[in-house]
């Protein structure tokens, strides 16, 4: 029950936002993520957007994993 | 960005696996728990246990929000859809979970007003379309969902509506883990913390588990990547010779959570004491509706007589939830207990640990 899933905003309308995620468009509330806005990506969690992903923070998770096999910490 | 297949990508899999295996000590063994059930399924799913250094074990905790419900929310929950003029909407996840003696499915199948839901919003919708029908909401679940049903609360009464009603048994993830470490059944080295609930409490709420009990701890989303890197993460805790609490999912959970959710949430709910199956009465692990709220409340609103609750026999699954055991230890699993006739909650939702062992272990 608890599968929240990164979905794109396409519309918003209020409180209300259209999301997509692999072509699959829904419904969702935004009360609980007042700032998010189209385009933006949102954790949808029961119908509602529980957070906005933040693509700087993903690239540099991204860069840090990429690094992690050059460095484990042991034996330099 | 689509933030999916780049943290699936199976060459980034690899190296991070690989990585894992490098870092890891190799003069003892860790164990790690994941307090969340969709770490639970992911990890089944990717069969990433195969992935880690034999000396690295991952367990299962008490994150299924259906499975952590006691037997007794069950039995209140039948006798409430059993009241004429009530219509009992709930997560499909419910539907069933055995009760004492019978369960929501069966309920519906005999007549009884029982609707599946996706989110809290549908149930309020119903309240709307139907003025003449009562409809009470199984509000059970973590963190996450606790403000996503604090927000139908508020919607309902600003608009006067009387025929909403919630019937709460939200719980509290960190209460649990402080008991998991005060003297679970197993000896912990660190937390693989959940990620959703931590986009609401913040990775901060973690920061007394490394504090006043010497654990790890990492935040890790739920992507086979995210999940390594997060065991990774802590490994590379006990190297470095220093507790913390690492943050690999910073691109959706903040040091500090979500304000906005946890101020909702607070609007609406007080803390409370709180029956957790498996692990029993925990003070101040769940939430009950406010005094301002208790129009909503459906436990003050009917007088239902709930069946005495009968203890499960033979399912083990409280054992299961605090890591005691593993659900190849129950003599039940695959043969009386299955996903189309389960006999406890964790073989029930698709986050259970034993459906998920029996789904991607057994075939
Ligand atoms: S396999 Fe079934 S009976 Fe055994 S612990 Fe799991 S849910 Fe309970």
């Amino acid at each position: 029950m608890c599968l929240g899933v990164p979905m794109k905003i396409i519309t918003v309308d209020g409180t209300t936002a259209t999301v997509e995620m692999a072509n699959v468009r829904q419904e969702c509330d935004l009360s609980l993520s007042p700032g998010a806005k189209v385009g933006d990506y949102v954790i949808v969690h029961a119908g509602f957007a529980i957070e906005i992903l933040d693509e700087e923070d993903a690239r540099e998770t991204l860069e840090l994993l990429d690094q992690i096999g050059f460095d484990t910490g042991r034996g330099s | 960005m689509k933030y999916l297949d780049e943290f699936r990508d199976a060459e980034r899999v690899r190296k991070v696996a690989a990585a894992v295996a490098a870092v890891a000590p190799d003069d003892r063994d860790f164990t790690f728990m994941e307090v969340c059930g969709t770490h639970t399924m992911a990890v089944a799913h990717y069969g990433l246990k195969e992935l880690l250094p034999s000396n690295v074990r991952l367990i299962s905790g008490p994150g299924c929000p259906v499975c952590v419900t006691p037997k007794e929310y069950v039995d209140y929950a039948v006798a409430l859809a059993r009241e004429p003029g009530v219509t009992v909407a709930t997560f499909g996840d419910m539907m069933r979970v055995p009760g004492s003696s019978t369960d929501l499915l069966r309920l519906q199948a005999e007549g009884a007003d029982v609707r599946v839901v996706y989110s809290a919003r549908d149930a309020l919708a119903f309240a709307r379309a139907g003025p003449e029908r009562a409809v009470v909401f199984l509000a059970v679940g973590f963190e996450t969902t606790a403000p996503t049903v604090a927000a139908t609360a508020k919607e309902a009464a600003a608009a006067g509506i009387r025929n909403y009603f919630i019937f709460a048994a939200h719980k509290l993830i960190p209460p649990a883990m402080r008991v998991l470490c005060d003297g679970g059944a197993v000896a912990l080295d660190g937390f693989l913390c959940p990620a959703h609930v931590s986009a609401i409490i913040g990775a901060r709420a973690y920061e007394f588990i490394p504090r006043d009990y010497g654990l790890a701890c990492a935040v890790a989303g739920f992507e086979p990547v995210d999940i390594l890197q997060g065991i990774y993460l802590l490994l590379k805790q006990y190297v470095d010779g220093e507790r913390r609490v690492d943050n690999q999912y910073s691109r959706v959970v903040k040091e500090e959570g979500n304000p906005r959710a946890q101020e909702i949430q607070a609007e609406v709910f007080d803390v409370c004491d709180s029956r957790w199956r498996g692990l029993g009465d925990l003070p101040a692990s769940g939430l009950a509706l406010r005094e301002e709220y208790a129009a909503l409340d459906a436990a003050r609103t009917f007088e239902v007589e709930p069946e005495e609750t009968v203890p499960d026999r033979g399912c083990i699954c409280g054992e299961v939830l605090t890591g005691a055991k593993v659900p190849a230890e129950c003599s039940l699993i695959g043969d009386e207990c299955t996903p189309a006739r389960p006999v406890g909650p964790c073989m029930v939702s698709s986050e259970g640990s034993c459906a998920a062992a029996l789904k991607y272990e057994y075939e």
